[in-house]
């Protein structure tokens, strides 16, 4: 008979149990200072429907300014309480001050009377305005508190005038309460306070336009304490009356509100007598009932939901499918074989119907991609159970199935990542496609053989770093010269966009190429490209790349650029005569061969997690959004399990090598010593200096300008760390077992954690290695936001985009023999969770980037280098000013 | 000397011209200023020369130290086509100058800022041309809702009455100055926008003086939630009380982004609604990227779907872009507020709406 949602349309439930007058349980916990249990009944509340919470803290035993305090200070941090507004509820104006002090919404203030006077009350009242809330204002005066129903229509009606006419306070922020008092106590002229109080309100909402009415709604029962049952009758029968009469607002529990229709009929009437003072023996009918239900539990335990599995099988998958639960899987599957007359039509029918309905969900942003990776990983499951049964069949029967269409998808030869590519994969596979998945590091030839071999209909491809990209253009122009025909190219990843795939891949193959920006563009491009209107699509296709073609050629970064030696002439000039650079505490190089996961949780920033999920927002303020924050939440409580577990179970090992050498500026190079005698020199790190014209008083960097010139001493660090190794076979591990959500979850996180390993090794360097900054004393917040000093960029990234630096920094830390690190041929680091970098300690060392440089830099970049100008060319491709074939072409005279 | 004879004067006229065109504040002060690359000496100049604390980066110290420099900000975005000059500021409380230990000089600094812009302001002014100074009233750097330390989240690094105290000494200086208005702004936390307008309300009444109050809140990011959580809707709910002049939002985010936040205010406001958004949002390298055109472009549909009454731009917004801001402003008509039913409007992060 309870029900948790709201049976009254338009009357405002105020949750209660945040009540320590109401609540012994509440009260207790307060006093024992456990505002983590107290916080909890405060969310119950409002997951029972609450539309307010009321906080009372008048208990004899507490301090109920601090305990306001720290109460609503906890819960303006917990998203998922401070979206209702509060009602700051006590006798104490103290205590109401010092809540309002800690709401940044608009509250309401209960209560606030006339019982010392008009001049109090007014004061209050205007205080109460300022403070921006609403008030209560209870039918109190000089006099006491009214009981009949003159008395409380006298006072409000008094009180509504003073507030319009003295202050012009709002009408709609008046709330009354015209007093509910206990009936059915024995005492005949209590009889009559249900009555009162409804004829009041009545009243109060004809006569006094837009004020409010509201009660504490379980003081009417208060001499049946300790019989649930009958408590919950008497309070939905007096709120189904009070309501009718107008009466707007109550505080109750929120989770115990009874509907008056379901209320045994025997029970109804009697209360009904009661509350309405119908007969003279009311009080003791309802007592002789009362006993009948003494002792029974009113409220309805919180199980789990599991109605759900009385439903017909088909149903039953879809549920499961639906939100992700893999318990019933095999159980239902099986059940769907022995009614189905082949295994297949399992999957065609309640499996796949199920899957369109996410499908679906998805499509029209109901549902985000954790939960539909979670469906994925339940149908996989299903899938899996059948499949016995259909070798069997095909075996017995020699026929063959076709799936919707067969997708080839790799990562590029070269590159390691594969997050995006494998949630591509998952969600192709949900809408019934067959996805032959070759990982990582694939080379061309490999790619073309097996498409041919698995008769695929479509090739996609995923890089994540920019020499990827050339490997694409590669993969299409071999296949426009072994005659691909029209099979379609799909292109995505990080560093992938519309105008590159325009511009630089499609022109190499005849055949359809076409970009793909996210997981959730994937199926209907899918659907479409293996559809009636495939060549309408392609056509399409085809005129957005012409027009994304010609907008770049148009929009094409003109400006002019410094020259070289302009550039050079207005770099940073630090002042190295004045300044000492700081000495690191050590030269050559420290490893790190098993850095303990759990000092690294801590520092991980969570932001970029989300968003390799294509869940869009900052962390924690994610898990609260209105759209995303239902899939973020269970989302970040799965990585927080997993977490805990890599780090208890020790599932992958973070390694790291630093080194510092002594080191100066040698023009935009950086030389490397061999010691502090600075004769010998070990390596020579190659910057690229910005070409922008830049305003004045602005200069154009190159990494090299934070580093002392020759003849004063200064060092440089380096380093490289990994959280991968372990990573390849646990995600092997999870595939096999049909559980890509746990193996991209895995994979994401250890991606984190090698950031944080870089964020650690980074803050201890500042603190301890170089230890320029031993004071520092920055929040994990601060941190990330490189509020430090000092910085640590990457080859690769905006300060020195060329990766082939990074062979240099893995030559010099030993990374290979040190630490298990090595980089491929497109110089991406294995294993995938990995970071390097250079550090810089001059405080005026700060990150940017190179932007687009000319071909002046270049040539002289390649000589400094000592690499083929057409090689370093190719490396800095997505930098360059300008079309290195157009300048072949003219210096050629063609 | 001042074309209108008194504050009221030169707000009627406002009120006026309000109501056949949208309105125009200036733009960025803060990235204007850093455009200078000024040095330590620059903000000490002569007086602060023995100063205990570095200086560098104390912006609001210039209106003291540089008069000029920021006298000819408020020239260049008055030649572009501002109405409203806001005061350089916007950390000139007792709160933020603690950084530099500068909170005895705090009310000096909002009277000389005020008086700035009021001088500026003056060169422009004709009788059919008000121009009005706006004084800034920023977030101060701490706030009242959320605990810097992770393991008491109950903890808060400063008191709702310490703010209060903190917003009245400006708010006095603000006022002693001359502005025509004031401006909570950039507002990430709600509950510190609350202590000061409680603050301005109090100062307002014992001086028996009736200004009017601009609120411009900030959204943090693409989920449409102030830093403390709160959604546009329970922002107006939770400051309406106040009976503000204009609602608004600025900085953060650049106009592509902001468009749904600033429909979201002009569908619930029963007062004029304002908004000044960044150049974009900020790039990798902490820069704007959005052109003059590119905000013109954006914001010339607001002017002319009716959305606000005031524009103007924040962070990264130079005098070129408040000129292309007015032009888009002169594309369209000021919003005309709707009725709102009457009906008690609640909020905490979320707004509530009890049905009448």
């Amino acid at each position: 008979m309870t029900s948790s949602v709201n049976p009254f349309a338009n009357f405002v439930i105020v949750g209660e149990r945040t009540n320590v007058t109401g609540s012994a349980k509440f009260r207790k916990l307060i006093e024992n200072d456990d505002y983590t249990a107290a916080l909890a009944i405060a969310l119950q509340q409002v997951e029972s429907g609450a539309n307010v919470l009321d906080i009372n803290m008048d208990a004899a035993l507490i301090d109920g300014v601090k305990a306001m305090t720290t109460f609503l200070n906890l819960i303006s941090v917990e998203p998922d309480i401070a979206k209702v507004p509060l009602m700051i509820d006590s006798s104490k104006w103290d205590i109401i001050e010092a809540g309002l002090k800690c709401t940044q919404g608009k509250p309401i203030v209960n209560s606030i009377s006339m019982k010392e006077g008009e001049a109090l009350f007014l004061e209050q009242a205007k205080k109460v305005r300022r403070y921006g809330a609403a008030a209560v204002v209870m039918a109190f005066d000089e006099l006491g508190q009214a009981d009949t129903v003159d008395r409380k229509v006298q006072i409000c009606t008094r009180a509504y005038n003073l507030l319009r006419d003295k202050l012009d306070f709002p009408p709609e922020e008046i709330i009354f309460d015209p007093n509910i008092f206990a009936v059915a106590t024995g005492i005949e002229e209590h009889n009559d306070y249900g009555v009162a109080f409804i004829e009041a309100t009545r009243i109060i909402r004809e006569t006094l336009p837009h004020a409010h009415v509201s009660g504490g709604v379980s003081n009417v029962s208060f001499s049946f304490r300790g019989n649930e049952p009958v408590r919950e009758a008497m309070h939905a029968v007096f709120l189904y009356h009070a309501i009718k009469a107008g009466m707007d607002m109550g505080i109750v529990n929120a989770g115990q509100l009874a509907v008056y229709d379901s209320i045994d009929p025997e029970l109804r009437e009697r209360c009904e007598d009661v509350i309405l003072n119908r007969r003279a023996d009311s009080t003791e009918r309802l007592l002789d009932t009362a006993e009948i239900y003494r002792g029974k539990e009113g409220q309805k335990a919180a199980v789990k939901d599991l109605s759900w599995r009385q439903a017909p099988v088909r149903e039953r998958l879809s549920h499961s499918l639906v939100h992700g639960i893999t318990e019933f899987i095999v159980e239902d599957t099986e059940a769907a074989r022995l009614e189905a007359d082949r295994p297949l039509h399992v999957i065609e029918g309640p499996l796949m119907d199920g899957m369109n309905v996410v499908g679906d969900l998805f499509g029209t942003g109901k549902m985000f991609l954790p939960q539909v990776v979670k469906s994925a990983r339940v149908m996989k499951q299903a899938v899996a159970h059948l499949l016995p049964y259909m070798e069997e069949e095909k075996q017995r029967l020699g026929t063959q199935d076709q799936a919707a269409g067969k997708v080839l998808m790799a990562t590029v030869k070269g590159d390691v990542h594969d997050i995006g590519k494998n949630i591509v994969g998952v969600v192709l596979q949900c809408n019934g496609f067959d996805v032959v998945d070759l990982g990582v590091m694939v080379s061309c030839e490999k790619i073309l053989e097996a498409a041919r071999e698995h008769k695929c209909d479509i090739i996609g491809l995923s890089g994540l770093i920019t020499p990827s990209l050339d490997e694409m253009c590669w993969v299409a122009s071999e296949m426009e010269r072994q005659g691909f025909g029209d099979m379609p190219l799909l292109i995505g990843g990080a560093t992938t966009s519309r105008t590159h795939t325009a511009v630089k891949i499609a022109p190499n193959y005849k055949g359809p190429v076409l970009y793909v920006p996210d997981a959730s563009r994937a199926v209907p491009v899918v659907q479409k490209l293996l559809g009636d209107d495939r060549q309408d699509f392609i056509q399409e296709t085809r005129e957005d790349q012409e027009r994304a073609r010609l907008a770049h050629f148009a929009g094409q970064d003109k400006r002019p650029r410094a020259t070289l030696e302009a550039a050079r002439a207005n770099g940073l000039k630090l002042d190295f005569k004045s300044y000492q650079p700081p000495k690191p505490s050590f030269l050559g190089t420290r490893v790190f061969e098993d850095y303990p996961l759990d000092d690294l949780v801590g520092l991980i920033d969570w932001t970029p997690f989300f968003a390799t999920w294509e869940l869009h927002g900052r962390f924690p303020a994610i898990l609260e959004d209105e759209i995303v924050g239902e899939a973020a939440k269970p989302l970040y409580a799965d990585a927080c399990a997993m977490l805990d577990k890599m780090v208890a179970e020790k599932w992958v090992t973070a390694k790291a090598v630093i080194g510092f050498w002594p080191a100066n500026r040698v023009g935009d190079d950086i030389a490397l010593w061999h010691d502090d005698c600075r004769q010998h020199r070990e390596a020579t790190f190659h910057t690229l200096r910005q070409q922008m014209i830049k305003g004045e008083g602005s200069a154009n960097l190159a990494l090299a300008d934070f580093v002392a010139p020759e003849g004063h001493d200064d060092w440089l660090g380096g380093f490289a760390v990994t959280a991968g190794h372990g990573e390849r076979e646990r995600t092997m591990a999870f595939k096999e077992a049909n559980d890509d959500y746990s193996a991209i979850l895995f994979q994401a996180l250890c991606d984190r954690l090698a950031e944080a390993l870089a964020e650690r090794m980074h803050e201890l360097v500042r603190r301890e290695y170089w230890g320029y900054a031993p004071n520092e004393q920055l929040s994990v917040d601060d941190i990330l936001a490189e509020k430090y000093r000092g910085i640590r960029p990457a080859p690769g990234y905006p300060a020195q985009p060329d990766h082939t630096e990074k062979q240099q920094l893995f030559r010099i830390l030993d990374a290979e023999a040190k630490i298990g690190m090595q980089l491929t041929e497109s110089m991406a680091m294995l294993p995938g969770s990995s970071v390097s970098g250079l550090y810089f300690s001059h405080p005026a060392a700060e990150y940017f980037g190179v932007g687009r440089i000319d071909r002046d830099q270049v040539c002289e970049y390649a000589i400094r280098k000592g690499m083929e100008l057409s090689d370093i060319e190719r490396w800095l491709a997505p930098i360059l000013a300008y079309d290195p074939m157009m300048v072949a072409k003219v210096m050629a005279g063609v | 000397m001042s074309i209108f004879q008194s504050r009221q004067e030169r707000f009627d006229k406002i009120e006026n011209i309000a109501r056949e065109r949208i309105l125009i504040l200036d733009g960025a002060m803060g990235t204007m200023i850093q455009s200078y690359k000024l040095e330590e000496d620059d903000f000490r100049g002569d007086r602060f020369g023995e100063h205990s604390h570095p200086l560098k980066g104390n912006n609001d110290l210039l209106v003291i130290t540089k008069p000029d420099l920021i006298a000819g900000i408020h020239e260049a975005f008055l030649t572009a086509g501002a109405d409203l000059i806001s005061t350089n500021s916007f950390n000139a409380t007792t709160i933020s100058q603690a950084d530099y230990a500068l909170e005895p000089l705090v009310y000096e600094l909002n009277l000389a800022a005020a008086k700035v812009a009021r001088s500026a302001c003056d060169k422009f002014e004709t009788a059919e041309r008000p121009c009005a100074v706006v004084g800034s009233i920023g977030p101060t750097n701490k706030t009242l809702s959320l605990s810097p330390d992770v393991n008491d989240p109950s903890y808060r690094a400063a008191s709702f009455d310490e703010m209060v105290i903190a917003y009245r000494e400006q708010t006095i200086g603000l006022l002693d100055g001359g502005v025509d208005f004031l401006m909570v702004e950039t507002i990430f936390d709600t509950l510190v926008a609350k202590a000061a307008l409680y603050a301005i309300s109090e100062v307002l009444e014992e001086r028996g003086e009736a200004v009017p109050v601009m609120v411009s809140g900030t959204i943090t990011d693409r989920s449409g939630r102030t830093l403390s959580g709160q959604t546009v809707e329970a922002f107006w709910n939770a400051v309406r009380h106040v009976s503000p002049w204009s609602i608004g939002l600025n900085c953060a985010l650049g106009p592509i982004e902001m468009r749904p936040f600033v429909a979201e205010l002009a569908r619930v406001a029963t007062c004029k609604v304002s908004v000044y958004p960044n150049a974009g949002l900020p790039n990798a390298f902490g820069g704007y990227d959005e052109s003059p055109d590119d905000m013109c472009q954006t914001m010339t549909p607001w002017a002319q779907e009716g959305l606000v009454n005031v524009m103007g731009g924040c962070c990264g917004t130079t005098p070129d872009h408040i000129r292309h801001i007015a032009h888009a402003a002169s594309q369209g008509k000021p919003r005309v507020a709707p009725a709102i039913p009457t009906a008690l409007r609640l909020s905490g992060l979320e707004p509530f709406t009890a049905a009448a």
